[in-house]
């Protein structure tokens, strides 16, 4: 099926080109990340992650959303979904790959990973997620790459695939849920320190993976043959309504548990954020900016004259998009490490070098998602052809 | 020359961090009846030996910043601190000062003695006894050493991932954020402590090479008897002793880890 990728028109070849470029770029400021140290990044002692690590966060969650699609169509046998499942199964891929690119991207001596394999910490949570992380990646590569092609041959994909199939969807839930450990278990770290984390990044997960992909759906009906169709993005419209509603809910279960208990740990991190703490406040324009797209999000996407306008859904799909990426990516890290251990205010921005890594991360992201859409909607349009 | 240093300096670094307290190795040694021959590290003669090592800060002996210095000094000499490092963000600190409410942030009163309140206070790794460094580490960088509870990082497994400074709840670590080689004051130069690379983690080992040749911590030494070093579980040490005659509170220990650093206030 790889042949599929290499047939394209300009546009296409115009695109992968771009993104290669972008790569590129980034790539020799990757170089020069390695050469200088970390150092040229926005971070430091007090916040010692930053935009790498809140961006794995955050696409840890756009992969496990594909789970979205491929729960109801083979647990509940939602027939819709049969037509989607592969692109919240690709979506996954170029997620985890996106992932693991930005932890590598984020240590200090990268040459050196395979020390988490060759002295196994069980009970460090970064080991986990590691282990957890690449299992997902494969079982998407396994179950994505076998149903499609059956799909091509006009076949059944083989036996063995569906215990795969069931073993993924508690599967995704776990990378989230592992992603969240890694915060959640330190002590001293008041703002992390709550049994609702993972909750709280599963359901923003939800509705941000399942929001990409009704862009996504929308972006390939309009430029290929293939249409995902007008119901399957309408499902995963819901899908998104129940799960950004619950994220927002969470947030404010948070904030009541840190304010009526008045325990100043858990409220200075929520202070810092919001209202700026002992004079700054870098992030509080981030935050509301963030409050107010998840709720002009709610809105549009529960009220049904709305959600049904698919303009309008683009438009609802892009503010959560935006809405969870602060909340969870910046907003996640910034809040966590701010006041610091010693309770002093020190605060953290990305620098230059540190958003065009990241950007040449997305563009890794994009170009794996790329090629594999491609072939996916390949083989659609060969089938309905 | 220089090369010739670093390959001094990294071997160094093998004996004193890699392995632990001495620097003689015997393969050959098997170890009692059925034990099949195993590697291990073998003290020194002059070695000092605990079960868990922990130090007493005597607070009242110091009364401004300036007193502190010697402290700090004698660390940073021995440890090849990159103290030229003016970049704040980047700072390396194994030990420093801070006020009473940054060290003790949930003990401080609204109300505090004026003494209290504007004095400074020594902080550093607290080597605890269940130090959640250890347990976040993917691999085993950062450990716990058994025969003395030293908290300790080999220099040369660490992958930088910095999961260690989200875990310790006492901002004792420090992350190389660019080659400190080059911030290491002439003067201050230890040949017989390792320097370290960019990209790694470091903080207070607690002196271990020193107590592995019979030498207190060099802060300690530096101290005039104002911090107090000695084994936790011994209760004839000269710690227990003073822990005995003291009130004594310790950072953060609502936690859970177990902090091995006292403070006499
Ligand atoms: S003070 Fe921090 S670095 Fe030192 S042992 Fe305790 S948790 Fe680890
Ligand atoms: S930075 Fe080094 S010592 Fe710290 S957790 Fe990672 S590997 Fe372990
Ligand atoms: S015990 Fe040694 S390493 Fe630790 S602060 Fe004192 S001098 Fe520095």
């Amino acid at each position: 099926m790889l042949e599929l990728a290499f047939k394209g028109g300009k546009t296409y070849w115009g695109w992968i080109v771009a993104l290669l470029a972008i790569i590129g770029a980034a790539f020799g400021v990757y170089l020069w990340q390695l050469k200088f140290g970390l150092g040229i990044t926005g971070l430091s002692r007090d916040v010692s992650w930053g935009f790498y690590i809140a961006n794995f966060t955050y696409l840890v969650g756009v992969a496990a959303g594909g789970v979205m699609v491929v729960l109801p169509y083979y647990l509940h046998d939602y027939k819709a979904y049969g037509k989607v499942t592969i692109l919240g199964e690709f979506l996954a891929i170029a997620s985890i790959v996106m992932c693991l690119s930005f932890v590598i991207v984020d240590l200090g001596q990268p040459t050196r990973i395979f020390n988490t394999l060759l002295y196994p910490s069980p009970n460090s949570i970064l080991f986990f997620d590691i282990v957890v992380l690449q299992g997902y990646l494969f079982l998407n590569i396994i179950i994505g790459w076998n149903v499609l092609e059956a799909e091509r041959n006009n076949d059944h994909y083989q036996f063995w695939v569906k215990p795969l199939i069931y073993l993924s969807i508690p599967w995704a839930i776990s990378i989230h849920t592992v992603t969240a450990f890694l915060y959640c278990g330190l002590p001293g770290r008041g703002f992390w320190m709550t049994a609702i984390l993972a909750p709280r990044f599963l359901s923003s997960a939800f509705a941000a993976g399942p929001s990409l992909l009704i862009l996504l759906c929308l972006f390939i009906r309009h430029f290929t043959k293939f249409d995902p169709g007008r119901e399957q993005i309408q499902s995963l419209a819901k899908t998104v309504a129940y799960a950004i509603c619950i994220n927002v809910f969470f947030f404010l279960c948070e904030v009541f548990v840190a304010f009526y208990s008045n325990i100043p740990e858990h409220m200075d991190h929520i202070k810092y954020l919001f209202v700026g703490l002992h004079g700054h406040s870098l992030m509080v324009p981030w935050m509301w900016t963030s409050m107010i797209l998840m709720v002009v999000g709610i809105i549009l996407v529960v009220n049904p004259v709305t959600r049904k306008n698919e303009n309008i859904l683009v438009i609802a799909c892009i503010v959560i998009i935006f809405g969870t990426w602060i909340d969870k990516a910046l907003g996640m890290i910034a809040g966590g490490f701010v006041p610091n251990p010693l309770h002093q205010v020190n605060e953290y921005w990305p620098t230059g070098p540190e958003a065009m890594i990241s950007l040449g991360v997305y563009a890794v992201g994009a170009l794996v998602l790329t090629v594999l859409y491609k072939i996916a909607v390949s083989v659609k349009e060969e089938i309905r052809g | 020359m220089e090369s010739s240093r670093r390959r001094f300096l990294k071997l160094a670094g093998i004996s004193a961090v890699g392995l632990g307290t001495a620097p003689a190795l015997n393969a050959f040694a098997a170890s009692g009846g059925h034990d099949a021959a195993q590697p291990y590290v073998k003290k020194g003669a002059r070695a000092l030996r605990a079960k868990q090592w922990a130090m007493v800060i005597d607070t009242r002996r110091f009364h401004s910043a300036k007193d502190l210095e010697p402290m700090i000094e004698a660390c940073n000499k021995s440890h090849n601190i990159p103290t030229k490092i003016t970049n704040t963000d980047h700072e390396i600190k194994w030990i420093w000062e801070a006020e009473f409410h940054h060290a003790f942030p949930t003990k401080a009163s609204k109300f505090l003695s004026e003494e209290i309140e504007h004095k400074s206070f020594l902080v550093l790794c607290n080597h605890c006894e269940n130090p959640s460094c250890v347990r976040a580490c993917p691999t085993k960088a950062t450990f716990k050493r058994e025969s003395d509870g030293i908290v300790l990082m080999d220099f040369h497994r660490c992958i930088g991932c910095r999961f260690c400074m989200a875990a310790c709840p006492f901002g004792a670590r420090s992350f190389n954020f660019r080659d400190p080689r080059d911030f290491i004051p002439e003067d201050d130069k230890n040949l017989e402590f390792p320097t370290r690379m960019k990209g790694v983690v470091e903080k207070c080992n607690f002196c271990a090479e020193r107590l592995a040749v019979g030498k207190e911590p060099a802060c300690v030494e530096a101290s005039d008897g104002a911090i107090i070093f000695g084994d936790l579980y011994d209760p004839h040490s000269h710690v227990r002793e003073v822990l005995k005659e003291n009130y004594t509170i310790r950072r953060k220990q609502q936690l859970g880890t177990e902090p091995s650093v006292y403070y006499i206030v």
